[in-house]
């Protein structure tokens, strides 16, 4: 059964006497994009970090709900987590297509090395590439093989840390139609992106952290189908940033 | 069925990517060699006369020393591109990536051990192979504890700074019984080396034996209990 909502309830977050997240709230929903914006150290990341189950919250709780209760195995759990971090995740000693293929075993994704390959056409790596130890791909191949990978086993949940980090024109308008795709498939997106343009109009849900607190939060139900025309537009985004984080 | 394709999966991965650089193989068998060298030249007299009583312990200081460069590389590869993040994002028992992490660090030492014990008998004219079966379960055995309990430390310390001089501060007082073992079985198999009349004391070779057994179930068991909240932040 797919997650249908997260709900993140007085999460804090404390590495020794720093405090990484303070009593931070939210709802993050099927079919809708949230953007999470906020300066350099703000915790975005640690947030991400716990939703991905990685980081254990100090206090607080992440219940993850389906239509039928909440999904408390953590195996269940991270088999509908896609996660793209800061790092690609990937061995460079291994090809692109050999790194897919030994995250799908890991995933228990069926026909691992034929949903790596069509992966990697949608991500646009051709053959001569795939073939490559990942050592020497570029910042955005890099980045296009770590996005392959987290939608490897075809997740519900994305969460997405700075994606359009290295891609090219072409990468990013590819990355914002396949994020298009995973909202209209009801899937739950968290994009942490200092890239405003890249997002807007894609965007129905901004969250702002500031200093590990959340001090801002808006939302905008879209038309079905209808992405493009709802959503936080460029200046919005820039003007709700700019607003609260100075 | 798919906790052992995890285990497998995970092991295989450490050695594809190792036969592809090679830097830790070469690495720890170089060492090993060196060291093996360097106490020939100290203990073989002119004369050609050895000290049998050293040979165990030049053996075992040799391979635990190899040992933890092998585990301070391994585990530092999995934080290059943060893969080790990658394997725990993964829907599968942390349990499997220890495993496989271990059997990976067993599989080079075990390598390095095909090198190091021929060269030692050979440096040194020790008749280790005059023993084969129970030389072969102590090696084994050994390589089974020290490939755990590295892992949990090298795990443990993946996040630290100066973990390279850290490792062996905090995983050599957990291995000294182990090392203790080790040298002793493979002293009371050479025991009366070089004596035509006298001969090895299995007694006390399987009783080391035994003793490697028990220790590596204790330290599987803790570490398979303990990996977990290791890795988790």
């Amino acid at each position: 059964m797919s997650i249908r909502s997260i709900s993140v309830s007085n999460v804090t977050k404390r590495y020794g006497l720093h405090r990484a997240l303070a009593g931070v709230s939210l709802e993050l929903d099927a079919g809708s994009l949230c953007a999470l914006l906020g300066p350099n150290g703000a915790g975005k990341s640690t947030l991400l970090g716990i939703l991905s189950t990685l980081v254990r919250a100090s206090s607080g709780q992440v219940a993850y709900r389906r239509d039928d209760g909440d999904e408390r195995d953590p195996l269940a759990l991270r088999r509908q987590i896609g996660v793209l971090a800061h790092s690609s995740f990937m061995y460079g000693e291994l090809t692109g297509l050999e790194n897919l293929a030994f995250y799908g075993q890991l995933y228990g994704v069926a026909e691992a090395r034929a949903r790596a390959q069509a992966l990697l056409d949608d991500v646009e790596l051709d053959e001569r590439a795939r073939n490559r130890p990942a050592r020497t791909y570029s910042r955005g191949m890099l980045q296009r093989l770590a996005l392959a990978r987290a939608l490897l086993h075809d997740p519900t949940v994305l969460l997405l840390d700075e994606p359009f980090t290295g891609l090219d024109r072409t990468g990013a308008s590819s990355l914002a139609n396949a994020l298009a795709d995973a909202k209209q498939s009801e899937r739950i997106l968290l994009v942490v992106t200092h890239d405003l343009e890249a997002i807007a109009g894609l965007t129905d849900h901004v969250v702002v952290l500031k200093r590990g607190k959340l001090v801002h939060e808006d939302r905008r139900s879209q038309a079905v189908g209808r992405a493009d025309e709802l959503g936080f537009s460029y200046e919005d985004l820039k003007t709700i940033y700019h607003q609260h984080t100075g | 069925m798919e906790f052992l394709s995890q285990v497998a999966a995970v092991a295989w991965k450490d050695l594809r990517v190792e036969f592809r650089s090679r830097e830790i193989l070469y690495t720890m068998t170089f060492f090993a060699a060196m060291v093996l060298l360097i106490f020939s030249f100290a203990f073989v007299t002119r004369e050609g006369v050895v000290l049998p009583d050293v040979i165990p312990g030049i053996l075992w200081v040799a391979v635990a020393f190899s040992g933890t460069l092998g585990l301070s590389r391994a585990f530092d590869r999995e934080r290059e591109s943060d893969t080790m993040r990658g394997l725990l994002l993964a829907p599968c028992s942390r349990t499997a990536i220890f495993l496989g992490k271990a059997i990976g660090i067993a599989t080079f030492i075990l390598i390095v051990e095909i090198v190091v014990v021929p060269m030692t008998a050979v440096l040194f004219g020790a008749p280790l192979f005059d023993h084969a079966v129970p030389l072969v379960l102590i090696l084994i055995l050994a390589t089974i504890g020290y490939s755990v309990v590295g892992s949990v430390f090298a795990a443990m310390l993946l996040r630290t700074r100066s973990r390279d001089v850290l490792l062996p501060v905090v995983l050599y007082p957990i291995l000294v019984p182990l090392l203790i073992a080790g040298t002793k079985a493979t002293a009371a198999l050479l025991e009366g080396a070089g004596d035509p009349t006298a001969v090895a004391d299995l007694d006390a070779a399987y009783f080391w034996i035994k003793f490697l057994a028990v220790y590596d179930m204790i330290f599987i068991a803790t570490a398979l209990w303990t990996f977990e909240s290791l890795v988790i932040e």
